[in-house]
């Protein structure tokens, strides 16, 4: 490991209660947080492909794909569907070999760690790097405040302490997901009884929960209406802030209105990456341009 | 039904006379095949009804049966022991046969998959569902009765039941673990959450009202049975705590009462029966109630 390396390796390796590098995740410098700055105290960590590839038994979904992710900035995934790009980003937390038959290969650093490294655990790659999926699905027999607390009680940290510590932990990450003044009084109401823009903002919650560095998306805004979505997109500016974003989506103009950086996919291949601005106008590469002008796909 | 055709209707849009009078009989057809459905089980509910009644009385469940089958002057007893063997051989049989049955439908949904391993236990436990009861008894008679060269007891009893439910148990509970949205598994695990805690803490609380209704349903079934029990619990008249030795039972007692030359004992194994039904109905309706108290849509 580098010396300037900020990750903790050894906190990936323990997830089972050494502390995190703020000292957070076993409870013991908390209860005082409860404020929106809370999650904001750490950074995002850089995420880098390095020729990484994707299989579904023989049919290789990602081939060879080198790409970087930087810090605590929102990367766009864009691309026609079955360019591979949710597979992509579902290596990166190593959800893709939960899938049966499939695998990787190649490298993903987080913070220049490989998380396929054989000493690694998945399930501390797994804290480390949240997801938010299309569909918003909140467990379904756990309450708003259930749901948020899920990730701290499954994955066997003890309860992140006491009852108090738990609760300040469950309304900070509701407020960092822009959830709590409407939910406030429904906490022990189930989780499903939101509407659909409020259970994503609640799943968005539950990953936060468990401090994460980084935060991938994978099309959360397309089961959601034009107003909800605009909230999750205000919500996805205000959280790069704290952790790098990697987000996957169909919708070009969304892209445009909140990545940094775009990446443009194509065959499971990476065409092009670069500033926003730029891959939506002055692209190098002529299969993005024809893809951003609507040309295909 | 319709109207009546309305004056000045362009012909296009007019229900034909034909088509409504096929409607007509396709419906009626329909009822009527309902209707012949309930003759059979109206008939036997009524006749146990109006027969088991009849032999209810003050005593009939709170006392044992004497065994006195030609004094009129002397009570034939009641069904106690009866009631509370069934009670003590099921719970037995449901302590063996719920935990394993369960157990074995969470190793084929989460682990199993489609492995040649998972297929074959799915192949036996279809093939064990189909064995009819007696053959459990005998498998027992032979394995635990005579092979031990001991007598019968409750227990060996309970034995047989636990296989006869076992399958069905197995079955319900695959059928409803699958149903559980792998979405949930997805974000549970991308929390980080180890997979045994996704089983026990999303998994098995997502599936609990149709897992309680499947083995409802199997414990009924089990409550009701007569050949398992005949040559392994054997017959005894006195209400017995112990699980090695004899043991009365519901069925076994109809079974006995039946056959009796005595139009009295005949009446209680009808009182008997009537008993047993109401016994499994409430059995069902607590899994109702189960399955609607639940936050599951």
């Amino acid at each position: 490991m580098e010396p300037e390396s900020r990750l903790q390796s050894e906190r990936l390796q323990q997830p089972d209660g050494s502390p995190g590098p703020t000292g957070t995740v076993d409870g013991s410098a908390l209860p005082a947080e409860t404020s929106t700055e809370a999650i904001g105290s750490k950074q995002g960590l850089s995420v880098a492909l390095r020729g990484l590839r994707a299989f579904y038994g023989d049919s290789e979904q990602v081939r060879g794909v080198d790409l970087d992710f930087r810090a605590n900035e929102v990367t766009a995934i864009i691309g026609p569907s079955g360019c591979g790009k949710s597979t992509m980003i579902r290596c990166i937390n190593r959800m893709h070999e939960e899938i049966p038959g499939a695998r990787a290969a190649g490298e993903v650093l987080l913070d220049e760690m490989n998380v396929y490294d054989p000493s690694v655990d998945v399930v501390a790659v797994r804290r480390a790097i949240g997801m938010v999926f299309q569909k918003p699905n909140p467990f379904p027999t756990m309450s708003v405040f259930d749901n948020v607390a899920a990730g701290l009680r499954l994955g066997g940290i003890r309860s992140g302490g006491s009852k108090v510590e738990l609760r300040a932990k469950v309304e900070s990450a509701l407020r960092s997901a822009g959830l709590w003044d409407e939910v406030r009084e429904r906490l022990q109401e189930p989780g499903s009884g939101l509407s659909g823009g409020q259970q994503q903002r609640l799943c968005i919650a539950r990953s936060l929960a468990v401090k994460p560095e980084v935060v991938l998306m994978d099309e959360p805004c397309s089961a959601l209406d034009p107003i909800a979505t605009l909230r999750i997109e205000e919500l996805i500016e205000e959280l790069k802030r704290r952790v790098t974003i990697v987000i996957v989506t169909h919708n070009m103009q969304q892209a445009a209105r909140i990545a940094d950086r775009t990446a443009f996919l194509l065959g499971g291949e990476l065409v092009e990456v670069g500033p926003t601005q730029q891959i939506f106008t002055n692209p190098s590469d002529p299969r993005t341009e024809e893809y951003v002008t609507g040309k295909f796909g | 039904m319709s109207a009546a055709p309305r004056a000045g209707l362009p012909e296009r849009f007019a229900v034909s006379a034909a088509r409504r009078r096929r409607d007509w009989i396709a419906r009626n057809l329909i009822v009527l095949g309902t209707v012949i459905a309930l003759v059979p089980l109206v008939l036997i509910l009524y006749y146990i009804v109006r027969k088991g009644l009849g032999a209810w009385s003050a005593t009939f469940f709170t006392t044992d049966p004497t065994g006195n089958t030609f004094f009129k002057s002397e009570s034939i007893g009641g069904i106690k022991s009866a009631i509370l063997g069934t009670i003590e051989i099921v719970a037995l049989a449901s302590a063996i046969a719920i935990p394993v049955g369960v157990g074995v439908a969470v190793w084929l949904v989460e682990y199993g998959g489609d492995s040649w391993f998972a297929r074959a236990v799915r192949f036996f436990v279809d093939v064990l569902t189909g064995v009819p009861s007696i053959v459990f008894g005998l498998f027992i008679y032979i394995a635990l009765v005579t092979g031990t060269g001991s007598s019968y007891a409750a227990y060996k009893g309970s034995f047989a039941l636990a296989l006869l439910m076992l399958p069905v148990v197995t079955r319900s509970a695959e059928v409803i673990l699958a149903q559980v949205p792998d979405g949930l598994r997805e974000s549970a695990l991308a929390l980080g959450a180890p997979r045994w805690r996704v089983i026990f803490g999303v998994v098995l609380p997502t599936a609990l009202p149709g897992l309680v209704t499947g083995v409802l349903l199997a414990v009924a079934r089990a409550a009701g049975e007569t050949a398992p029990l005949l040559f392994t619990a054997a017959t005894t008249l006195k209400t017995s705590f112990g699980l090695g030795g004899f043991m009365n039972s519901l069925p076994v007692q109809i079974y006995r009462d039946v056959t009796s030359p005595t139009t009295a004992v005949v009446n209680r194994a009808w009182g008997t029966a009537l008993a047993l039904v109401t016994m499994i109905l409430l059995l069902n309706l607590i899994a109702r109630l189960v399955a609607r108290r639940s936050r599951l849509a």
